[in-house]
């Protein structure tokens, strides 16, 4: 049992803290290193334009889509090396945010289902950032019920004409393409009626609308398709194979081992160590203690568990379900961690912003967090799939499974 | 990066899991549980020849000189079998203390005997109430001999000697505290058996009267070698609350795909799913912090005590929550004698106060964290 590299591993290890070393965005590194969850990062430059300009130096060195093969813009690394990069990018990995969702889960789409012209054409723009990508899959009919969604796709002569809305979807706003997801035959059971496309965002008749968030930010945003036409050769799979191709989609999307999860303790415990109450430091405290204490055997059973799947890929083989654990333990952890830090500043916690303590971290966090335990992957769904998937237990009992999509109730009463 | 255990090492959890599924029954356990018997003496013989006694104690003291890795897939084991022999006070403790303060002399004498299956140690600290602390020591060491009560002590009654907290100064600092050994079968030596929330690990209370000591390392180290004692038995005893997690949470996992009610098995509903799901999160964080336990413990790292608090917390609390939530999926049944539930759940909340409770493994974690930090 040891935290040693390989020679191997040190090796591209070394390269890559050498070339990141001479070519990150530095001055930056001090807000990105200090960024937590809900709060927005750069005061003095458009972090858009700052992650664009990141991917695509990265890009021109061979770095960027790491897993991804050479000829589709990727390196060809193996999944340790991945991991291995993501840590040495540190707090500059911040940056590849708005690429996540193009480069975890529509690239991989595209390359398991998409034509190898497209593959050629739409993959090397999308690892070096000068495209970005969205997934049109959520629908206000379909959450966590994501088979659920109602969004047309119709055949008209060699074209798909779209009619239909999707809900919380990252980054559509500044997004040129997307996957979308839709329903082609509603006369049978749900999971078997959809086909998936990819679409150019700016064709005729899509519509962006930013949603409003309870946090007041707006990272997501309301799609409306109005006929909007789609050319059957960007279909992705075949027709009423929709459902299998998502969970291609999805399967990424829960696969990205080693990310690092926020749980908000590391900025509590800082905090609590500088901190002082009315009868002495907060650090000292009792209570403040065994708070922090639980937190910190969470937080460091997430980094321990991901160490375990770092080392099943070192070996070369694939991570257990344990991982599964992670966005569903910092979920509501970041939540009571930020509602905790606000009780220790007493009724001055009501106030936050600029002028507030820490500059309104605590309370940005509190504002963001009950997202963090919907998207994704809502807490149920996550404690779903560990129950079925990891201990075996029945799947939840269907009653839709079998019925027309059409003859499914659409209200619970009326 | 290869922070897992090595095939071999897997292999000997294996071979371990099979060994104790054959020799420690539920119904064996039972014969201890019913208090007919004080511990399993057939199983204790077997440990002692499969080499599981002295896995970590080196050859030359009649170990098998592997390591403490090896050992921690054994204790994950004897958490899971809820094994009924004096192991946690013998070989994590007792065993423990000489391998760190013992003279030559003192290991030869008990190292083998301890190996070979022959000697059962333990660790006598507590005297009543309270946690670890120097000013919880007040039985007195002088001139040789020692005078005091010391409660609860772990399989005191079968124990063929212990190592002893004593007090030697009054300044008030950590210094006070010294080591003894004492052959508890010698004169000056009253055991007393105490009823305990798990009657397959005895507890006991010893009255010293003027009972003749040897000292265990230096006058005024003994806080200091404690400390080092209970870190280690810290990670060693997670990994018998993992061991007995994954077993409480697989026997809920089990009832709640026979159990039909309703006209469906129970583990269909979410309620039940995703109260088994908690504990799954539960056992996997306990599991992982263990681990980075074993890694400190096996290397002797400088991040030992922190990793240590962290490993205990996290095992205590997953082993309670996998325990009394065993017993809530299997309703009304697991609330019975005749059903295996209580058996962990005993375990579990013994095991929660043993090394000192809860609170005062939070408190060492935080000030051990600041520490780090500091430094």
């Amino acid at each position: 049992m040891n935290f040693d590299d390989t020679p191997q591993e040190a090796e591209f290890r070394a390269t890559a803290r050498a070339w990141i070393g001479a070519n990150a965005p530095k001055q930056y590194e001090d807000e990105l290193r200090k960024s937590s969850l809900g709060r927005t990062v750069l005061r003095n430059a458009d972090i858009l334009d700052v992650a664009k300009a990141w991917q695509k130096k990265k890009a021109d060195a061979g770095w960027a889509c790491l897993h991804w093969p050479k000829e589709y813009g990727g390196r060809g690394s193996s999944p340790i090396e991945r991991v291995i990069w993501s840590q040495e990018e540190g707090p500059f990995g911040q940056l590849s945010r708005m690429f996540i969702i193009g480069h975890g889960m529509c690239g991989p789409t595209m390359m398991a289902f998409a034509r190898e012209e497209h593959k050629r054409t739409y993959l090397p723009p999308l690892a070096s950032g000068e495209k970005v990508w969205c997934q049109l899959f959520s629908e206000p009919a379909g959450g966590s019920d994501v088979a659920g969604l109602r969004t047309r796709a119709e055949k008209d002569g060699d074209d798909w004409v779209i009619n239909g809305q999707k809900i919380w979807t990252s980054g559509a706003h500044y997004s040129d393409y997307g996957i979308l997801l839709t329903r082609t035959d509603p006369t049978v059971p749900k999971h078997k009626g959809l086909t998936m496309f990819f679409l150019d965002m700016k064709s005729p008749g899509v519509e962006v609308r930013p949603i409003k968030q309870a946090s007041g930010a707006s990272d997501f945003n309301e799609v409306y398709f109005t006929n909007v036409r789609i050319p059957d050769h960007q279909r992705l799979g075949e027709v009423g194979d929709g459902w299998n191709v998502s969970l291609t989609t999805l399967m990424n999307e829960r696969s990205a081992i080693g990310a690092a999860v926020s749980t908000g303790f590391p900025e509590l415990f800082e905090y609590c160590s500088g901190l002082m109450l009315d009868d002495g430091p907060a650090i000292e405290d009792r209570a403040v203690r065994s708070k922090l204490a639980n937190w910190a055997v969470k937080a460091s059973g997430l980094k321990y568990t991901s160490m375990r799947a770092i080392s099943a890929l070192s070996k070369g083989e694939r991570p257990g379900p344990e991982n599964s654990i992670g966005k569903l333990v910092a979920g509501s952890m970041i939540q009571d961690v930020a509602t905790y830090a606000l009780d220790l500043q007493g009724a001055s916690g009501v106030v936050s912003g600029e002028d507030s303590e820490l500059a309104g971290r605590f309370q940005a966090m509190l504002l963001r967090a009950p997202g963090t335990r919907v998207e994704g992957g809502t807490d149920e769904i996550m404690r779903n799939i560990i129950a079925e998937r990891v201990l075996g237990l029945p799947g939840d009992i269907r009653v839709d499974k079998d019925v027309p999509f059409n003859k499914i109730p659409t209200k619970g009463r009326s | 990066m290869n922070f897992d255990f090595s095939d071999d090492q897997k292999q000997l959890r294996d071979q371990a899991r099979k060994f104790l599924a054959e020799k420690c029954s539920p119904k064996a356990v039972r014969v201890v549980l019913d208090g007919k018997a004080p511990y399993d003496k057939e199983l204790w013989k077997g440990l002692a020849e499969m080499g599981f006694l002295g896995v970590a104690i080196p050859e030359e003291f009649g170990g098998a000189g592997a390591g403490h890795l090896e050992l921690c897939v054994i204790a994950e084991e004897m958490g899971r079998a809820n094994a009924p022999v004096p192991f946690s006070s013998t070989v994590y403790l007792a065993a423990e203390a000489l391998l760190i303060a013992g003279s030559d002399a003192q290991k030869k004498k008990w190292l083998p005997a301890i190996a070979s299956g022959e000697a059962i140690g333990t660790l006598a600290l507590f005297e009543g109430k309270g946690n670890p602390a120097p000013k919880n020591v007040k039985l007195s060491a002088a001139n040789g001999v020692l005078n005091g009560v010391k409660k609860p002590v772990p399989d005191a009654a079968i124990a063929d000697f212990a190592v002893v907290a004593a007090r030697t100064g009054s300044s008030g600092r950590d210094g006070d505290i010294s080591l003894f050994l004492v052959d508890l079968k010698g004169a000056g030596v009253a055991v007393k058996s105490l009823t305990n929330l798990d009657p397959t690990r005895g507890q006991a209370e010893i009255t010293f009267s003027d009972c003749k000591a040897e000292p265990l390392g230096a006058a005024g180290e003994g806080w200091s070698i404690l400390t080092q004692i209970l870190d280690r038995a810290a990670v060693l005893c997670a990994f018998e609350q993992v061991g007995g997690s994954d077993r409480a949470l697989e026997m809920g996992r089990d009832y709640a795909l026979d159990r039909i009610a309703f006209g469906r098995q129970i583990g269909s509903f979410q309620a039940v799913k995703h109260m088994l799901a908690d504990m799954y999160v539960s056992a996997t964080l306990a599991r992982s912090n263990s681990y980075y336990g074993a890694w400190a413990l096996s290397t002797n790292a400088a991040e030992l005590p922190e990793a240590a608090a962290a490993a205990r917390i996290s095992a205590t609390q997953a082993f309670q929550h996998c325990a009394k939530n065993n017993i809530q999926v299997h309703g009304g049944m697991g609330f019975t004698w005749e059903f295996d539930c209580h058996m962990y759940y005993r375990r579990a909340n013994a095991m929660a106060l043993g090394l000192g409770s809860l609170s005062y493994w939070e408190d060492q974690l935080i000030d051990r964290m600041r520490k780090k930090n500091a430094a």
